[in-house]
């Protein structure tokens, strides 16, 4: 895809990270283009969160680089990382519960710069909270806030700071059939806003219905990479995931 | 909303007015308990304006407060008033910049230990310096600042530090702060500098706490070290503003004002005894009033049960 000639919104090359003797992540490498959804999948324990956690911060890298429109980010601080355009969810979902739904998007917008005047951020946050289906609820505090709600707050204080790179760590997970179909659109409808975004994902509907291309991961090692539909066919994969989740939701 | 700020305001200017006056009684006695009442206003409300949105306990107030009684007994004499305050104030601001940028790291009773423990270096370290190259143990504080001198000092300090809490709340910092205080990976992920608001806040309380340990010691004539850090400060600072609530503005003084009066009494009658029941006290304010009487307050117009007892847990 960076055939295109473009530079990547994200390049990872040789990501390392080890827990005392475990290394969660081995020698990692891949890259996403502009616009594109990329589907980050592998069994429960396989360095998913962790390969997450290492693009945005949270934990510091062995080894390894990662690019974030051609700047090396590795190692460096989250607020500085998440300043540079990347914004991410939670697999376990984290939002400011003793905070209300205004607040909470408000925090997601209010430390990006070029700062917005007050009255600009008020349109945005009305128009993030419709866009995630929690219009109305602008008042209610986070904390009384159905499974699904706090998911959807979550997604629209990534999407608040206006992100070129949306991590999105298990989104999907947990929602009813109905819910997950609306998921699903909205995920697409940020592609339509040129938002590059890595899905880490269990839920195979969705990683067919939205993903590009995927890599697959096991024992924190890329075991395969491509088209969705090849990897989704391939022997490894389909052995890798033998045991663990279903092969298809 | 701007009509409400300025009745607030005016409000407020009409009780410093009228506070003012209060030397004017001729009443040593009143004027000495106004006085404590000031200054564990300030240092409680400081206290909650890194502590409240951050949830970091700290037990620093009395290291900040002993060395801008410090500075006091040491240049007092020497240099004019204004100019001690403000050696007072950068070097309370010094040392809380260092401690801060060193200890913020740390989390929940790792900074609770490390700021007591911080109290007592500093402390020794006094002592020592002042044992080996001073070679005194005490110092008299010679200045010509009176009862009431002090007490204006305070309050003009109170009205500055409502002042400043007020604007900080409002600005992005004070935003910040809370963002933190709620989860500070969450906060990081938004951009936030998350050592530098907390440094930032720590920074700017303790130096209103060195404010008034360098205010409050021209009461004593004669200070020693175990009379300027004297650790009992930390702690009724952290019980009035518990009992207050820290997570407003107005809270801490809720608790200020009667814990004074309360130790002001018990002390005078249970000498002995007063620490083990400033001890129960605590007990009782942490159980009884996990959110402190600002909490009370707030039940009323509270937006749920749910979020309340959140909170508290
Ligand atoms: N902070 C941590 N400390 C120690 N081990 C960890 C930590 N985070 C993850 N691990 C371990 O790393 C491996 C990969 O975990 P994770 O990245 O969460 O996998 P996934 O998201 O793919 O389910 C697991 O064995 C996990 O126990
Ligand atoms: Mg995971």
């Amino acid at each position: 895809m960076s055939s295109d000639g473009g530079t990547p919104v994200l390049a990872v090359n040789g990501l390392r990270r080890a827990f005392g003797g475990l290394v969660a992540v081995n020698d990692l490498g891949f890259e996403v283009a502009l616009g594109e959804i990329m589907g980050l999948l592998g069994p429960n324990g396989s360095g998913k969160t962790t390969a997450l956690n290492l693009m945005s911060g949270v934990l510091r890298p062995d080894a390894g680089t990662i690019r974030l429109m051609g700047q090396d980010i590795a190692g460096l601080a989250s607020y500085r990382i998440a300043r540079l355009g990347l914004a991410r969810t939670f697999q376990l979902v984290r939002v400011l519960d003793g905070m209300d739904c205004r607040e909470n998007i408000r925090a997601g917008l209010a430390f990006q710069k070029p700062h917005l005047t007050a009255a600009e951020a008020e349109l945005r946050i009305g128009a993030l909270l419709a866009r995630v289906g929690l219009a109305g609820h602008d008042q209610r505090p986070a904390a009384d806030l159905t499974y699904i709600d706090r998911k959807r707050l979550e997604l629209a204080r990534a999407l608040a700071a206006k992100p070129r790179l949306l991590l999105l760590d298990e989104w999907l997970a947990g929602l009813n059939p109905s819910e997950l179909a609306i998921g699903i659109d909205l995920i697409r409808s940020l592609r339509a806003d040129g938002i590059t975004i890595v899905l880490v994902e269990h839920v195979m509907s969705a990683v067919r219905a939205l993903c590009d291309r995927c890599i697959v991961m096991s024992s924190g090692r890329k075991i395969a990479e491509g088209l969705t539909a090849d990897v989704l066919s391939d022997a490894a994969v389909v052995k890798a995931y033998l045991g663990g989740v279903a092969a298809d939701a | 909303m701007s009509a409400r700020i300025a009745g607030i305001g005016s409000l407020a200017l009409a009780a410093i007015a009228l506070l003012a006056f209060v030397p004017r009684l001729g009443n040593a006695y009143y004027l000495a308990l106004s006085i404590s009442l000031l200054q564990y206003t300030v240092l409680a409300t400081a206290w909650g304006m890194f502590s409240g949105p951050t949830r970091y306990v700290s037990l620093a107030t009395t290291a900040f407060f002993g060395v801008g009684a410090y500075t006091v007994a040491v240049l007092g004499e020497i240099l004019p008033w204004p100019l001690v305050l403000l050696i007072a104030a950068a070097l309370g601001a010094m040392v809380a910049g260092v401690v801060g940028l060193s200890t913020l790291r740390l989390s929940g009773v790792y900074f609770v230990i490390f700021t007591f423990g911080l109290t007592e270096l500093i402390r020794q370290l006094v002592v020592w310096f002042e044992v080996n190259k001073s070679r005194v143990l005490g110092r008299y504080v010679f200045v010509n600042i009176t009862q009431a001198d002090i007490y204006w000092q305070l309050l003009a300090l109170t009205a500055a530090v409502f002042l400043l809490g007020w604007l900080i709340a409002r600005s992005r910092l004070g935003f910040a702060l809370r963002v933190i205080g709620e989860d500070e990976t969450v906060a990081k992920h938004c951009g936030i500098n998350t050592t530098f608001a907390k440094v930032a806040l720590f920074t700017i309380s303790a130096t209103i706490m060195t404010l008034v340990g360098a205010i409050m010691a021209p009461r004593w004539t004669y200070i020693e070290p175990s009379i300027a850090f004297n650790s009992m400060i930390s702690f009724q600072v952290l019980i009035m503003a518990l009992l207050g609530g820290a997570h407003r503005l107005w809270g801490p003084v809720l608790g200020a004002i009667p814990l004074t009066l309360l130790f002001e009494l018990l002390s005078a009658r249970f000498p002995n005894t007063f620490t083990i029941i400033l001890g129960c006290i605590f007990l009782v304010i942490v159980y009884m009033l996990p959110r402190g009487v600002a909490g009370l307050f707030e039940r009323r117009s509270a937006p749920s049960a749910k979020t309340t007892q959140r909170v508290t847990a």
